[in-house]
């Protein structure tokens, strides 16, 4: 009989116990889950404003939209002197471009650092590695007049030329620290085999790159499609901006009645990176994790 | 000498100056001539119309006697400051609780994290100038607990904090980046430590945090790096200006005025090379302090 009633004593403490988890584990949740709505609160109503008539907008900070428009968008596009298809296809002509240049170019001189024996490759790889801690800021001045000599103000060669010199250096980088995982006998036994340095890197290393490369040519895809500053230095005519330029420029023709097709065209703004984050998200939580890119 | 390791050193040599072409041909044009010219240029009064002048210290005598660059330096150094620990401090947090285990951690982890991937976005400075506006959300969830309404914008003394708060909510990045971390902490570790009888705390203590103190430091060292170069929000929020009262003037925000829109280039070119130092400084005080509290294994 005893025992009996110690077994049912532990298990009561066991189902106890349990609950009491499960219970953390609730709270926990309603926890996070409330933590994730106030983070997300402005970007959800920044959705449901661009849908309400303006005059709505600012004295409602509730999620309801009673008189549903699609007028912000409408009028929004057209706002400026251009409508906003040219400023989208500006930014994706400079984001494509800035994605191809930072690809081919740091996976070349990777493969270089990271493969290859050669004079001078500490050194090299030394000033490498400080260009990556240079402020952009310190050399923006200079490259600003030379690039405003060669009369190339309000093109894309001041924003997509330099990608294809490899100057964001972070992701050589990034693809030397990759290619230090791969084990170096593939390329060995390629060159045994007769392959040159060239063939090894094109049928070899290339391939099993991918990874790096789609980092790459993640972050490049955010943070050139986000960048402001380079744009609004270089860009200073209406058909020449991009996106975040166009928005700063409708900004500043802003009016209360223009918080609407403000948001609207925010919004959208938004939508490719937000695809992207969707999409890609396996290969942007991977890069953070190994690289701490933002 | 018989065993083949690869094609010549000679060949090698060559073939690695062809795939680095690209690079050492941006590392002169496009970094360090114009790293040496805007040196030179921080000793010159140049306006972009007539020939670089020659001044010597000039810019630099004029920067210390410049209340503008004296308050941008403290807005920037405020802002670094004070949102950098706040924003490790909830991407910590959060890591923590979210490595515990929890179900759906990939569901919240998108969550957290999308801030921090639109957090530098022009549309997320306009959006937050709307948040903080007079008639904005926050006012409106304040007066829900009665609290009166403020101008966050107009009034000198908040304005900056609603940029902190901005960075703050980009806690994302660091936390993932915290979270890899947790992972790489050998499970065997905390399974000793529970058989020599240490209970939670201890275990945290004495496990997590030493072993977690690289990734801190690495975080720490990124994110003031980043923070010290922040600048679309300041532009969007105040419009350019840097206001009210020059109190989100931010340092980049000051550069930016001076090179291009007063176009006093050799003033801007002194106001960068500062920042470069100011940075490369404060980077090798990071490190220095390191050796005091970052762990690295037994040595």
């Amino acid at each position: 009989m005893a025992t009996n009633e110690t077994t049912v004593s532990v298990a009561g403490v066991r189902v106890r116990r349990r609950r009491q988890i499960a219970g953390r584990q609730v709270l926990r949740h309603v926890l996070l889950l409330a933590f994730a709505l106030v983070l997300l609160y402005p970007l959800i109503w920044m959705v449901t404003s661009s849908l309400k008539p303006s005059t709505q907008i600012l004295a409602d900070p509730g999620l309801i939209i009673r008189d549903f428009t699609l007028d912000n968008f409408r009028i929004g596009w057209n706002a400026l002197p251009r409508p906003f298809s040219v400023f989208f296809v500006n930014s994706f002509i400079v984001t494509i471009g800035s994605i191809v240049g930072n690809v081919v170019s740091c996976a070349l001189a990777a493969y270089a650092f990271a493969r290859l024996n050669f004079r001078g490759r500490k050194v090299y790889f030394g000033i490498m590695l400080v260009t990556i801690m240079l402020p952009f800021h310190v050399l923006i001045v200079p490259q600003y007049i030379i690039f405003s000599q060669l009369g190339l103000v309000n093109t894309f060669y001041p924003l997509v030329a330099p990608k294809f010199l490899a100057t964001d250096a972070f992701f050589i980088f990034l693809m030397v620290q990759f290619l230090r995982t791969i084990p170096r006998e593939l390329d060995r036994a390629a060159w045994v085999d007769g392959a040159g340095p060239f063939a090894t890197f094109w049928y070899i290393i290339l391939p099993l790159m991918t990874p790096a490369l789609a980092t790459c040519a993640i972050f490049t895809f955010i943070w050139t499609w986000n960048d402001f500053f380079s744009p609004l230095i270089y860009l200073t005519a209406t058909p020449a901006f991009t996106v975040p330029v166009a928005l700063n420029s409708l900004l500043d023709s802003e009016t209360q009645s223009g918080i609407g097709y403000l948001f609207a065209m925010s919004l959208l703004s938004l939508v490719p990176i937000f695809i992207f984050f969707v999409v890609a998200q396996k290969y942007l939580i991977r890069g953070i994790s190994t690289t701490g890119l933002k | 000498m018989t065993r083949r390791t690869g094609p010549s050193f000679g060949r090698q040599g060559r073939a690695a100056h062809v795939f680095l072409t690209p690079w050492l041909l941006g590392m002169f044009l496009i970094t360090l001539a114009p790293l040496l010219a805007s040196l030179y240029l921080s000793f010159t009064d140049y306006n972009l119309m007539s020939d670089p002048r020659w001044i010597g210290l000039d810019n630099f005598v004029r920067m210390g006697a410049d209340p503008r660059f004296w308050n941008a330096v403290s807005v920037t150094f405020r802002y670094v400051l004070i949102s950098v620990p706040i924003q490790l401090a909830f991407a910590l947090l959060l890591a923590l609780v979210l490595d515990k285990g929890v179900r759906g951690l990939a569901l919240y982890r998108s969550a957290y994290y999308l801030p921090s991937l639109l957090g530098s976005s022009v549309a997320v400075a306009i959006l937050w100038r709307t948040v903080f506006g007079d008639r904005g959300i926050v006012n409106a969830a304040l007066g829900f607990f009665g609290i009166e309404a403020t101008s966050w914008l107009q009034n000198p003394a908040t304005a900056l904090s609603t940029l902190i708060i901005l960075n703050v909510w980009t806690f994302g990045s660091p936390m993932i980046i915290f979270l890899a971390g947790l992972r790489q902490i050998p499970q065997a570790y905390y399974e000793a430590a529970q058989v020599d009888g240490a209970g939670t705390w201890r275990r945290f203590r004495h496990i997590t945090v030493p072993l977690l103190t690289p990734i801190v430091f690495f975080n720490l060292v990124l994110q003031i790096i980043g923070s010290f170069q922040a600048f679309s929000q300041a532009h969007i929020i105040s419009g350019g200006r840097g206001g009210p009262v020059d109190s989100t003037l931010f340092y980049t925000l000051y550069l930016y005025q001076q090179g291009f829109r007063s176009f006093n280039m050799g003033y801007a070119s002194a106001l960068a090379w500062v920042l470069l130092l100011a940075i490369a400084v404060i980077t090798a005080i990071n490190f220095l302090v390191a050796k005091y509290w970052v762990y690295y294994g037994d040595e």
